[in-house]
């Protein structure tokens, strides 16, 4: 019975399934780092003539140096080294380095977002632009982000742009598809019925844009800047790959697989992942403010 | 009898149409919809058009409404064209169903035609305060669409159609989809409502009863093509309640509306 409820207790709640969730994620984490760890260590084993237990296979793929996957306290070790034991100024410090790519990810974000919008308007309204402009969006985003960045990267610095504004650029590239797609789905969402409404008050094109496409569109969008949100930064760290960029979490990995360091590169993955969940928080936080405003059942 | 109908000839008509056509062009054959219709409704009649569905009624509506252009023939809206007399704010326009915007509270919905007519804030106010209070709906001014029910929904459209004081209220099977319950008793404050405002009406519906208690004239259209087979006067007294349906005058003219549905479905098909 005091088990039962204790039982029900745990998983009822909103942390005991997350909490089961993440030990058993850890658990298997553990397991995985010696079963990919443990062919090195063996063969180093009987090299040596080492007579060896399974306790000590464990122990010693744990705590290797340049692991095959790391083990999440080496991870733990690293991101506490490179977040609280530097300062944030220090190009070892992975703020330094999140705030590098967390900034091009939001100029992307913004420019992304608006150009979105922009073409979003102009296939709606312009017939035109709804038959042409289209299938040239769909061939824009089957190009493999990695093939075209490295050629942005170097064209704009041959022109002398360099820094923030071609990473940004690269997000703004993956950010805009997701909203311009949702956008002509959402501009387009009123039904008939409430367009020959605005009609029988002879609203104009204006007037229909923003009294009733506009707000329609809006859950349609931030279904949109969810997805675009986590591009963005996706944008940033490829962007910051090629060109051996000095700052950037990007530029962390690259180096980090350089060296063999894997747990740099999974701290630097880590981290790149949190901001992402953050900034996906975020958008949804503003998206229930929004609903609540707009008095919308969510 | 004969006094008040030399008073309405003598009333100028508000709506009047002649040999108007209305073909829908499709991919296998044209449909027409509306076939050589001639009407002419008075200012301050309450008109029903009644047909199966499929005779036209909603499209000859939607014609007075400019939402449909004619193929052929004439059509005058308060002696204007049906452009102008929508650019002029002539009508408002009930739909079948509340057509509310889900993001907008009651209040600001009835605000919708308004802003568009650019009254001022104050006018909006007192205007959608004035219509709610009139379909019994004061104190929802803050609710929004989901949070009433169907019937109350219906009565909010009506006041925003009512807000901006059109001369016309067209209606388009705006109770077809309540219970027979709440639709009665919005037949009844309809008719107070029309007493009321003095507005002309021009109400879509297939029920009999529903046409029969409301209308001093009802047009019975028949389907394939969309034709007026018949145009049928009543005579009830004006502050009539729903027990007048249990009148022998009723039964005659529902009987007379009947018939002429029969005839036009035996010619139509």
């Amino acid at each position: 019975m005091e088990a039962n409820r204790l039982f029900s207790m745990i998983i009822g709640g909103s942390i005991g399934p997350v909490v089961i969730l993440v030990t058993a994620i850890i658990m298997i984490w553990y397991a995985g780092a010696v079963y990919l760890n443990s062919s090195f260590l063996i063969d180093r084993y009987e090299k040596n003539n080492i007579e060896w237990s399974f306790s000590q296979l464990a122990s010693d793929s744990w705590s290797m140096e340049r692991p095959v996957l790391p083990s999440p306290h080496q991870i733990a070790k690293e991101l506490k080294k490179t977040i609280w034991d530097q300062k944030i100024t220090s190009p070892r410090s992975l703020v330094f380095h999140s705030r590098v790519t967390l900034s091009s990810a939001m100029v992307g974000f913004i420019m992304g977002t608006f150009l979105g919008i922009v073409l979003s308007v102009g296939i709606v309204y312009v017939p035109a632009l709804d038959r042409t402009l289209m299938p040239w969006i769909i061939t824009s985003q089957t190009i493999p982000i990695l093939a075209i960045a490295p050629m942005i990267v170097v064209v704009l610095g041959s022109m002398g742009i360099i820094g923030l504004v071609p990473k940004a650029m690269i997000s703004t590239y993956l950010c805009f598809f997701p909203v311009v797609v949702g956008m002509v789905k959402g501009l387009r969402s009123p039904s008939i019925l409430l367009v020959d409404l605005m009609n029988s008050y002879s609203a104009s094109k204006v007037e229909v844009f923003w009294k009733l496409r506009l707000p329609a569109s809006l859950p349609y969008l931030f279904a949109s800047l969810k997805v675009a949100i986590a591009l963005s930064v996706v944008g940033a760290i490829v962007a910051e790959l090629p060109a051996g960029a000095q700052g950037g979490l990007g530029a962390r990995l690259l180096s980090g697989s350089y060296y063999g360091q894997t747990s740099l590169i999974w701290a630097a993955l880590i981290t790149a992942s949190v901001i992402s969940a953050t900034l996906v928080t975020i958008v949804g936080r503003m998206e229930r403010a929004v609903n609540n405003r707009m008095g919308l059942q969510i | 009898m004969n006094e008040s109908s030399s008073i309405k000839s003598a009333e100028s008509s508000i709506i009047d149409i002649s040999n108007l056509c209305l073909t829908f062009e499709t991919q296998t054959e044209p449909v027409h919809a509306l076939s050589d219709i001639n009407m002419k409704v008075n200012s301050g009649d309450f008109v029903s058009l009644i047909g199966p569905s499929g005779c036209g009624k909603t499209t000859l509506l939607r014609v007075i409404a400019d939402l449909e252009k004619p193929t052929s023939g004439t059509i005058n809206v308060e002696g204007k064209s049906p452009n102008q007399a929508r650019l002029d704010r002539a009508y408002g326009y009930v739909f079948q169903t509340p057509a509310l915007l889900p993001w907008r509270n009651i209040e600001a919905n009835i605000h919708l035609p308004l802003e568009i007519s650019g009254y001022s804030k104050d006018e909006q106010k007192s205007l959608s305060n004035q219509y709610l209070s009139l379909v019994g709906l004061s104190g929802f001014e803050k609710k929004y669409p989901w949070q009433l029910s169907g019937g109350m929904q219906q009565r909010v459209s009506i006041a925003r159609a009512l807000s901006f004081d059109p001369d016309m209220l067209l209606m388009d099977e705006p109770f077809g989809a309540l219970d027979e319950i709440t639709r009665d008793r919005l037949n009844e404050e309809l008719l107070r409502l029309w007493e009321k405002t003095q507005k002309t009406v021009v109400f879509v519906t297939h029920s009999i009863p529903e046409a029969v208690f409301l209308s001093n004239k009802i047009v019975v259209m028949s389907a394939r093509p969309g034709k007026i087979i018949d145009v049928i006067d009543t005579n009830f007294p004006k502050d009539r309640n729903l027990d007048i349906r249990e009148s022998k005058e009723f039964l005659k003219v529902s009987q007379l509306v009947r018939e002429g549905l029969k005839e036009g479905h035996s010619d139509g098909s």
